[in-house]
């Protein structure tokens, strides 16, 4: 029977956490077209996250636990999808749009020539079974709703947007392995090597962004004699000494914007904006960071903004709910330490 | 060695852009430029060709609007561009779009390299690129910071791209199709003697007889554009000493368990 497929992503032998957001859209549509749930594993680690798929509400788990997928890459990933798509004939294959998520579905739509609908925020399932869904376009600066046809729709969910449904530690998914299609051999990509971001908090993933503007190289500290560039080693001390402490007793990702990555105060993995990562988390602190409609395209789905700036004209007040003039230097160690105490840290 | 880069003009990202009451989506005058991410995709694709002592391609699927973007590229240094455009293309989708591209592809000579940007800033469709790939039947490498070795005699590829967790090297087959991240390089700017030369360019139009193709039936559909809703409440701004702004901005926090 036609399911609606949810991929599941995996990083060493780990579920992602948005993963399960994917599986809570899912949900939504299987009741409604009245089909079974199932999630769709593959790689390292996979029977186990299939087991959790099932507490997190798939019917079924189709796994594949192939030495070929572990670490991901698109050929055997996409070669094993499409084959899925066409041999079980899904209404939908559904995931949560990462990096990897969005090439597999894309590559995979095209392989069976299916529509696919990326960045979804919110979708309904008509009466006749069509999925409507509503998408941020040009830089989240309007909204567009758009309808998919065909045998298989694919959609990619923005993470953050679905809630992942509440865990039932006694529920099982029906396990289903699954034969890889391709073998080593016959992929072309190897992986030589890989440099894990040490300390990194993923910014998609994160339910609090703590973010550093241009000013973080107004910081009052003095470089040690002999710097090469004072406000790069200004700056560079601000997010670590200034900004990072206020993210730990959050336990919050650090964001940035353009300008300061472009000046080499941080690594572009952090920057928020249109150029940069989208991000939805409840909480954003925009510490020194003027606001510019580029940086909004990135991070104005926030559900609560504040801003943290010393011009009261500053773009970032007509976006934030709470707003504080002021020197960042002064506010953000004082919001540390009261953020200390109240939350017993 | 021929490197083909895609590129397509999006609205300046400064510009308001809004659903007027047509319908329709407007950036009032504000002015085209090419898509961000794909400065570092037609840099890249000059500096390749250059290296290899080969040929750079630009090709834009799209109206007429889309020629901007070509006259850059070539203004930036890319040896020829080629725009596609159909009015049976109108409502066309990715699927349509990337059938064309393959198509385009194969009737140029001897291409082993497709350098993509990482996705249109405006529409957001980040599907181009592995649509283009499939189509093709050639290798997909994404998220591409650098080219570390190419060797088109031996068909090989090695590369670093930057995923959500860190930096991955991998090394892969040629023909293929990359998409680049900010990392790679510095785009140019358009020299003065560039801009004059694209400015006197003939850019041809290739329609979809050209490339032998028909345009399969659009598969997804936009049902309409709106404008986002009101962010509602204005600011509160907080005022007081550091230590008495901190106070009460924790305490609205807790209030609304954002904490
Ligand atoms: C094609 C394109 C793409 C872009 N993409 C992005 C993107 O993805 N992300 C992005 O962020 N930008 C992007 N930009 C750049 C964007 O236009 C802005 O230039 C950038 O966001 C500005 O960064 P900023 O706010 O840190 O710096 P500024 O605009 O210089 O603002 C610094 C702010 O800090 C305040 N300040 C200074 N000192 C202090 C202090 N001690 N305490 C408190 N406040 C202080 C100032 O009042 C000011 O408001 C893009 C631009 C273009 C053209
Ligand atoms: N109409 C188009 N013409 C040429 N290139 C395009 C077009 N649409 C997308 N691209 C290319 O494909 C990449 C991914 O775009 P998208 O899938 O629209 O997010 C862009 O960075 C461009 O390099």
């Amino acid at each position: 029977m036609s399911a609606v497929f949810v991929w599941i992503e995996t990083f060493n032998g780990k579920a992602i956490p948005t993963s399960w957001e994917a599986l809570g859209a899912g949900r939504l549509i299987a009741d409604k077209l009245g089909v079974p749930l199932a999630a769709l594993v593959f790689g390292e680690g996979a029977g186990a996250v299939a087991a959790e798929a099932g507490q997190y509400g798939a019917n079924q788990a189709l796994v594949c636990e192939d030495a070929t997928l572990h670490g991901f890459r698109l050929e055997p990933y996409a070669a094993l999808l499409t084959r899925l798509v066409t041999e079980r004939q899904p209404r939908v294959v559904l995931a949560v749009g990462t990096a990897r998520a969005r090439e597999l579905l894309a590559a995979s739509a095209a392989d069976t020539d299916s529509s696919l609908l990326t960045e979804v925020i919110s979708l309904e399932v008509g009466g006749d079974g069509a999925i409507s869904v509503v998408r941020p376009v040009y830089a989240g600066k309007i909204l567009s709703e758009a309808v998919g046809s065909g045998p298989t729709q694919f959609l990619a969910v923005r993470g953050r947007a679905f809630k992942a449904p509440t865990p039932d530690a006694g529920a099982k998914a029906e396990i289903v392995a699954v034969p890889p299609a391709l073998a080593e051999a016959e992929i072309a990509t190897k992986i030589e090597g890989f440099e894990q971001e040490v300390g990194a908090v993923n910014l998609t993933d994160a339910a609090i962004i703590v973010s550093g503007g241009r000013a973080m190289a107004n910081n009052p500290k003095e470089p040690p004699p002999g710097v090469a560039d004072p406000a790069v080693w200004k700056a560079q001390d601000a997010f670590q000494h200034v900004l990072q402490p206020l993210a730990d007793v959050l336990g919050a990702a650090v964001g940035a914007s353009r300008a300061a990555v472009d000046a080499g105060y941080i690594p572009y993995a952090h920057q928020v904006g249109q150029t940069g990562k989208t991000v939805s988390p409840d909480l954003y602190i925009a510490c020194g960071i003027s606001g510019a409609i580029q940086h909004q395209a990135g991070m104005r789905t926030s559900k609560v903004i504040v801003a943290i700036n010393k011009d009261p004209e500053a773009p970032i007040f007509k976006l934030a709910r709470y707003g504080l003039v002021g020197d960042l230097f002064q506010i953000v160690p004082a919001l540390t330490a009261e953020l200390k105490k109240r939350l017993g840290k | 060695m021929h490197v083909v880069v895609f590129t397509r003009s999006t609205p300046d990202t400064a510009a308001k852009v809004e659903v007027g009451g047509d319908g329709k989506v407007t950036w009032g005058d504000a002015a085209t430029v090419v898509n961000p991410w794909d400065e570092y995709a037609l840099e890249e694709a000059i500096v390749q060709a250059k290296n290899a002592g080969g040929k750079s391609t630009v090709i834009a699927i799209g109206p007429e609007m889309h020629a901007e973007a070509l006259k850059h590229s070539l203004a930036m240094g890319l040896d020829e561009a080629i725009r596609i455009w159909d009015e049976a293309l109108a409502d066309a989708d990715s699927l349509a779009y990337a059938a064309a591209a393959a198509a385009a592809v194969k009737k140029l000579d001897g291409v082993n390299l497709i350098i993509l940007g990482k996705e249109s800033v405006d529409v957001g469709t980040d599907q181009h690129n592995y649509q283009i790939a499939r189509k093709l039947g050639w290798t997909m490498l994404s998220y591409v910071s650098k080219i570390a070795a190419v060797d088109y005699a031996a068909g090989t590829i090695k590369v670093e791209r930057l995923l959500e967790q860190g930096r991955q090297i991998v090394t892969s087959r040629l023909p293929a199709v990359i998409s680049v991240m900010k990392d790679i390089n510095e785009p140019r700017y358009p020299s003065f003697i560039g801009i004059r030369k694209a400015s006197k360019a003939v850019i041809p139009v290739w329609s979809l007889a050209d490339l032998g193709i028909s345009a399969p039936a659009p598969k997804t559909r936009v049902v309409k554009y709106m404008n986002l809703p009101a962010r509602e409440g204005q600011v509160e701004m907080i005022e007081g000493t550091p230590e008495e702004q901190a106070k009460k901005l924790v305490d609205r926090l807790l209030e609304e368990k954002v904490l």
